[in-house]
């Protein structure tokens, strides 16, 4: 802790922390070429849709030997699509493949037949409509909509619509991304992982909302003030709530990477790999966008509002004016980290915003 | 818990720690002894995770209509009976179809498998009749009754209690016997004809003259009158085809149950009003009578056509002011008119919550367009072998356990904090799904399973937004306690207002959209206000309670408080005097 805890002090204070504003074009692009990645991927190879919203065959076999797990495995290698088996009550078997028409079912029934080595005319295969219907679909889209309006009419009501913009912006930007790593990686898109990208959408948000609540705080006062610009205290609040960004996406990482890596690595692919890959990447995306894209993104446009730009203005007058004046004291202005200073903008600053003798 | 809410005390004003804490270990008690005591000590687990029962629905082609089995009909019955098994949207139930005329319903263990198949498959088709003549159950109750042979062979007295107009009606069949035999037929064509009448008036008889001046529709009811006399409601058989495959512009007959087992037949006129004319149905308990009854509310056009009935019969005199509700062939109750109704009527019969409730249901989410038959019932495993499952909570398990040791390695002490309100938030959750369970159908799947695991990370933000909000007071040079409430005000405000956009989303997809996403946004709602509950009844509590404590107060090493390794400034009044803070700040040094 020692060494995390020291970090964090003096991240608090200031004293160290990284340019996320100012390197924020390498960012912006870095996400603008995982995103076209994405969106390219999605483009050439599309999604590899499930049984559940495109249909496909359902096989029902008489009573064998073959276990379930096996008998998975010789639908999915005769297939080369995922299989869903359950077993019937009389013991025979039920098999579900997504993707297949009726001459491709037919295909996948004889090479059953001899796998399960059951005569072919015993196993009965007939077509399935997709489960996940249009209408469910259909609702689930106005539903998502809905949020979407309602979210940023709330972001911009409790934060400001500079705000409510970049956290949509950073939204999208984390759902591409999941989708294009699961077009990249060819994995099934079952209802599970549409799940799993909602809650990433919850996450996501709720994560960018944190960020902002502490931007906001920061900021609060910026008029007031001409020691420091908006992007400056934008950068502050980014680093001052560093240690609680990494800490939250460290905990919920772990359990997903858990799910991910060791429930993956003993099991092979399966449902619970699909749900926990698009968790991860969603959940890490989540993390990055709010602070590499949302934040500079409100500084960004909060440096075009007029009392922001003047501000800025003042700000640079004056640092200039005092390098003329005297070139060594506040040479460090330009990097910010007027160590001890940190507090001097926001709730705190009342209580003891004059301690410029701290320094290191 | 909209808006950031300012200006609250600032030091958060929580003086009394162990109330709040009282409250939510009562809570814990009450909840997890209710768990016990209903015996459902495991949530129920979807289909997905737990097998359940599938159902095979097979539609059957009226008579010359077999092209009303077509994709667009099968997909709206596959959206209708969605809704049915699914009403509250949790218990993840499927429905798909499966080649040109099935229907698979699947169904996760542990729900009312009878109940489910009665909603199923319940076509839901209603109308209102204007009733024509009301009977006793059985034709007669002499023995030769069964005989039901010639049409005037049975103008014998009816010796039915009930009802002594209608049991001589009954008992003269015939279209041209008797007078009574005459009100009937007049009776039969009597709400067809009126100009504002309902759809049903092109294909009854013709209004015109004497019955015999028309020999073809007088056939049908002759035909009709002689099935009304012969029905016998009391042999389930007859009772259920009686009122079966006729179209809602026809005459016909149905029996209906006035009580438990004992029954009545009616002779029905066309169909006034039908199911596609309500809005909205809703079960709901009379007070004054202390029974169950179904509420509906009628569209528009609905309204305008009840209205045109209840008119019209309120004029007439029993049995013929009596509209009966059909439902699927039955006659569920045949209430009297007395004034003009218009735009909502209620359903009494003998209904309990359960079947009330189920009809009210059924009603709103629209009568299916097919009939269907049960082909199979099966029970089915798991979609996902019990391995899947296991190696899924194993490695969550193992992905708890590196939190845990990150937490300890990070908070130290505070973890402990951390670690205890991870596991009261785990066990209110367990608890209250395992309660919603037989509540209200709540079925625990894979992806929810996956939802939950995050929440994880979320409910952990909240103290980790509320431990470095604590740190920085600390940092400022504020001693624990302090520190401790006026770090709560920000922290809740963070907590509050990102908590706040979750449950906007949970809300959002619970209210419009169906299916497994209705269930997710019901998890995700569920520990997005479980994690608010827990942190102010129990973190923040915590907090106030160990901060008087020496360990923690005094910032030993391992309380993950210590000032010294938090590098904090020095006390405020020193660091005023002090003349070199370097000292004051080894660690800046």
């Amino acid at each position: 802790m020692s060494k995390l805890g020291d970090l964090g002090a003096r991240l608090h204070r200031g004293e160290v922390g990284y340019d996320f504003i100012g390197n924020r074009k390498i960012w912006y692009g870095l996400s603008i070429l995982i995103t076209i990645t994405a969106i390219v991927a999605l483009a050439v190879r599309g999604l590899n849709m499930g049984i559940e919203f495109q249909g496909g065959a359902v096989f029902t076999t008489p009573k064998s030997e073959v276990s379930v797990s096996q008998a998975q495995e010789y639908a999915e290698e005769a297939s080369g699509h995922d299989a869903i088996v359950q077993q019937l009550g009389n013991g025979s078997l039920r098999i579900q493949v997504g993707g297949l028409d009726t001459s491709q079912s037919d295909q996948v029934r004889s090479e059953l037949a001899k796998d399960l080595n059951v005569p072919e005319d015993k196993i009965a295969a007939e077509l399935v409509g997709p489960s996940w219907g249009e209408q469910i679909a259909n609702k689930a889209w106005t539903g998502l909509g809905v949020f979407m309006i309602l979210v940023v009419i709330y972001l911009a009501i409790a934060f400001e619509w500079r705000m409510a913009v970049a956290a949509l912006i950073a939204l999208i930007h984390d759902l591409t991304i999941t989708v294009g790593i699961y077009s990249l990686v060819g994995f099934e898109v079952t209802v599970g992982t549409v799940i799993g990208l909602l809650t990433i959408l919850g996450y996501s948000l709720y994560d960018t909302v944190v960020v902002f609540d502490s931007l906001k705080e920061q900021t609060k006062d910026i008029t007031k003030q001409t020691r420091f610009t908006y992007s400056e205290l934008a950068n502050r609040s980014i680093n001052g709530t560093l240690v609680r960004s990494i800490n939250t996406t460290v905990v919920a990482l772990l359990p997903v990477a858990g799910l991910l890596f060791i429930g993956g690595g003993v099991l092979g692919a399966g449902m619970l790999n699909d749900i926990s890959l698009s968790l991860f990447v969603g959940l890490a995306a989540g993390a990055y966008s709010s602070i590499f894209i949302a934040t500079p993104l409100v500084a960004d446009l909060k440096e075009r509002e007029p009392a922001i730009k003047a501000l800025k203005k003042r700000i640079l007058a004056k640092r200039a004016g005092a390098a003329a004046k005297d070139e060594s004291p506040d040479g460090t202005d330009e990097s910010y980290a007027d160590e001890g200073e940190i507090a001097v903008i926001g709730p705190r600053a009342g209580r003891h915003g004059r301690a410029p003798e701290h320094r290191g | 818990m909209a808006a950031p809410k300012k200006g609250r005390r600032p030091a958060g004003g929580q003086s009394r720690p162990g109330r709040a804490l009282a409250l939510i270990l009562i809570a814990m008690v009450a909840l997890t002894g209710g768990m016990f005591w209903s015996g459902h000590t495991t949530p129920r687990l979807g289909i997905d995770l737990a097998g359940g029962t599938s159902i095979t629905l097979k539609a059957k082609a009226e008579p010359g209509q077999e092209s009303a089995v077509n994709e667009t009909n099968m997909n709206t019955a596959v959206g209708i009976i969605e809704r049915r098994v699914n009403g509250l949207g949790v218990s993840e139930a499927e429905v798909q179809t499966q080649g040109r005329e099935n229907i698979i319903v699947n169904i996760p263990r542990g729900t009312n498998e009878k109940q489910a198949r009665e909603q199923v498959g319940t076509t839901a088709q209603l109308y209102f009749r204007p009733v024509l003549a009301v009977a006793a159950a059985a034709p007669q109750p002499a023995p030769t009754a069964s005989s039901s042979g010639s049409p005037s062979a049975s103008p014998k007295p009816s010796s039915s209690a009930s009802g002594a107009t209608a049991g001589e009606k009954s008992a003269t069949p015939t279209a041209t016997a008797s007078t009574q035999g005459r009100a009937l037929t007049e009776a039969l064509k009597a709400p067809s004809p009126t100009p504002t009448g309902s759809a049903s008036s092109s294909t009854t008889p013709k209004a015109t003259g004497t019955p015999q001046a028309t020999p073809t529709p007088d056939a049908a009811q002759a035909a009709l009158e002689q099935k009304f006399a012969t029905l016998n409601c009391l042999d389930p058989k007859q009772r259920s085809v009686a009122g079966q495959g006729v179209k809602p512009a026809e005459p016909t007959v149905a029996c209906g149950e006035d009580a438990p087992g004992i029954w009545s037949k009616y002779l029905l006129g066309p169909a006034a009003v039908d199911g596609k004319d309500v809005d909205d149905a809703k079960g709901a308990l009379d007070p004054q009578r202390g029974m169950w009854i179904v509420n509906m509310e009628f569209t528009d056009a609905g309204s305008k056509k009840f209205q045109a009935i209840t008119s019209k019969l309120a004029s007439q005199t029993d049995p013929q002011n009596r509209f009966a509700i059909v439902l699927d062939g039955e006659v569920v109750s045949a209430p009297s008119v007395r004034t003009t109704l218009s735009a909502s009527a209620e359903i009494s019969g003998n209904f309990n919550q359960q079947s009330a409730q189920d009809l009210g249901n059924i009603l709103s989410y629209g009568a299916l367009p097919l009939t269907f038959e049960t082909q199979s019932v099966d029970t089915v495993t798991a979609a996902l072998g019990g391995d899947q499952l296991e190696a899924g909570l194993i490695a969550g398990a193992i992905g708890l356990g590196l939190v845990i040791v990150y937490l300890v390695a990070y908070y130290r002490g505070l973890s402990l904090v951390a670690i205890l309100s991870l596991g009261v938030s785990a066990l209110l959750t367990y608890v209250i799904m395992a309660l919603l369970g037989p509540a209200i159908g709540f079925a625990l799947n894979l992806p929810a399973v996956c939802g939950a695991i995050v929440a994880i990370g979320i409910t952990a933000d909240s103290f980790i937004v509320y431990f470095e909000r604590i740190r920085d007071e600390l940092r400022e040079g504020r001693t624990l306690r302090p520190a401790v409430e006026r770090a709560w005000p920000r922290a809740r405000r963070t907590i509050l207002v990102s908590d706040f956009v979750s449950f906007l989303a949970a809300a959002v997809l619970f209210l419009v959209t169906v299916g497994k996403v209705q269930g997710f946004a019901f998890t995700l709602g569920l520990t997005t206000l479980l994690d608010v509950v827990v942190v102010f009844l129990f973190t923040k509590p915590v907090m106030t309670m160990l901060a008087k404590t020496k360990f923690f107060g005094n910032g030993h090493p391992w309380s993950g408080l210590d000032p010294k390794r938090l590098g904090a400034k020095p006390p405020l009044r020193r660091a005023r005097r002090a003349t070199a803070p370097a000292a004051a700040d080894p660690k800046e040094a």
